[in-house]
């Protein structure tokens, strides 16, 4: 019995471990997406490349799942390992945390309906980038 | 015995005297001196030194959004302790309102106080001290004119012996120049410029060059990157690995709106600095991403991820 017990608990700790790398890989591919969505978006937005309203619309698309799903892959276990850049901030300030991809998620649903031309997304792209700097402020160790 | 107790005691009076006379407070200027700038202050010129220097990313009161209330108290966790930036605002009481110009241009380029005490070095004066005296002016006759905010920041708080503020004499003798540096004419106009703004009024080199365990910059491994002043995470490299493939607009881009070539965007310390540069004028940015691509590769490549 003592033993099952322990190799449950080695189990259930090993899945533990398992689960939080997952979720750690799960949020930085979600980042990942991210910026290169984002990436797209900017340099449409300054011009740098020409405006393609399918590519913004995919790519704020791909802003809008990242902003819905990534809130949810910070659970208490995942705070180090996996090569993570979350700061120790995201758990103890989770509201505001939260409220922010939940602004996030606001804006670029604001966006998506929005942009129909190059003119209206050149006009809501801006408070979709706005979105970016706080978090990586207040959240993220790296800079670069 | 008497003799060596004698002795021993004339030596460590000695010591004790030596020490005292070199680690004396030096103001750069006096009244007199500074006389020649006092007067051609400008405040709109002034605007450009302050958002270059970034007085607002240690100075600002926290928990409020107005960068221009420099109440200080926002805590600064060192190695060596946590540092309080005092109130900068025109507060006559609390500020520097009642501060004589003089004083105010020694602080940022000697780190002498009006009282004639030191400032430890987590205030960058070691950088400030190659700003150009008409800037300086230009800077004062600017955060003259913003809103006294009452209310002090509270005492440093640091163990012994970091607590002895007179040892900062020391350490400037070691580390401290006093001096401004002059352009170098073998180089452009665009290029001196951006190495005034990195290495004078922007401080980078604060951030991104590693310190001694005297906790000064290492010349040799200038902007070669370092553990972040929080110890969260670290600064990059910006002597040619990680900037390599940037092209100079890449950076002047990433110092406006924060976003990097790869469409991550500068977090961490680096949101502050870049609302900040993003006030000066393009032309200021060009010359920063100028000399930064003229820096030849130093250092081990200090990559920005965590350990």
């Amino acid at each position: 019995m003592k033993r099952l017990a322990t190799v449950v608990i080695t189990l259930a700790c090993g899945i533990g471990i398992v689960a939080a790398a997952d979720v750690i890989a799960q949020r930085r591919e979600l980042m990942k997406a991210d910026g290169v969505a984002a990436k797209k978006l900017f340099d449409m937005a300054k011009g740098a490349t020409p405006f393609d309203l399918a590519i913004a619309q995919a790519s704020l698309k791909t802003l809008a799942t990242g902003a819905e799903k990534t809130p949810a892959l910070f659970p208490d276990d995942s705070k180090t390992g996996g090569g993570t850049a979350a700061l120790p901030a995201i758990w103890e300030n989770k509201a505001d945390f939260n409220a922010r991809f939940a602004k996030f998620s606001k804006d670029v649903a604001a966006a998506i309906a929005a942009t129909v031309d190059e003119k209206s997304f050149k006009a809501a792209a801006p408070a979709v980038f706005d979105n970016c700097g706080g978090c990586h402020e207040l959240y993220k160790a790296k800079s670069g | 015995m008497k003799k060596i107790v004698f002795g021993l005691a004339a030596f460590a009076t000695a010591g004790v005297v030596f020490a005292l006379a070199i680690s004396t407070p030096k103001p750069r200027y006096s009244v007199e001196q500074w006389r020649a700038f006092e007067s051609s202050g400008d405040a709109a010129a002034g605007r450009r030194i302050f958002f270059a220097g970034g007085c607002d990313s240690c100075h600002a009161s926290p928990g409020q959004p107005d960068r221009l209330r420099l109440g200080g108290g926002l805590e600064l966790k060192t190695p060596f302790g946590s540092f309080f930036p005092p109130n900068i605002s025109s507060d006559r009481t609390d500020g520097v309102g009642a501060w004589r110009n003089v004083d105010l241009a020694n602080a940022m380029l000697s780190g002498v106080s009006p009282r004639g005490e030191h400032y430890y070095p987590a205030f960058p004066y070691t950088s400030y001290q190659r700003m150009t005296p008409g800037d300086v002016a230009d800077l004062i006759t600017f955060l003259r004119t913003l809103p006294a905010v009452q209310g002090k920041a509270p005492a440093h708080q640091l163990p012994f012996p970091f607590s002895i503020r007179r040892a900062v004499g020391l350490w400037k003798q070691l580390f401290f120049y006093n001096a401004a540096f002059p352009p170098d004419p073998t180089q452009s106009a665009e290029w001196n410029l951006g190495r005034y703004l990195v290495d004078g009024p922007g401080h980078c080199g604060e951030c991104h060059t590693p310190r001694n365990v005297l906790g000064a910059m290492q010349p040799g491994l200038y902007l070669t990157g370092a553990p972040a002043p929080d110890r969260k995470g670290k600064t990059p490299n910006l002597t040619g690995a990680v900037l390599a493939d940037w092209t100079k607009a890449d950076i002047v881009e990433a110092l406006t709106s924060g976003f990097t070539p790869a469409g991550d965007v500068l977090g961490a310390g680096m949101t502050g600095v870049v609302r900040n540069l993003a006030q000066l004028p393009q032309s200021d940015r060009e010359a920063i991403a100028a000399y930064l691509k003229s820096l030849p590769p130093r250092g081990a490549p200090v990559t920005a991820k965590l350990p």
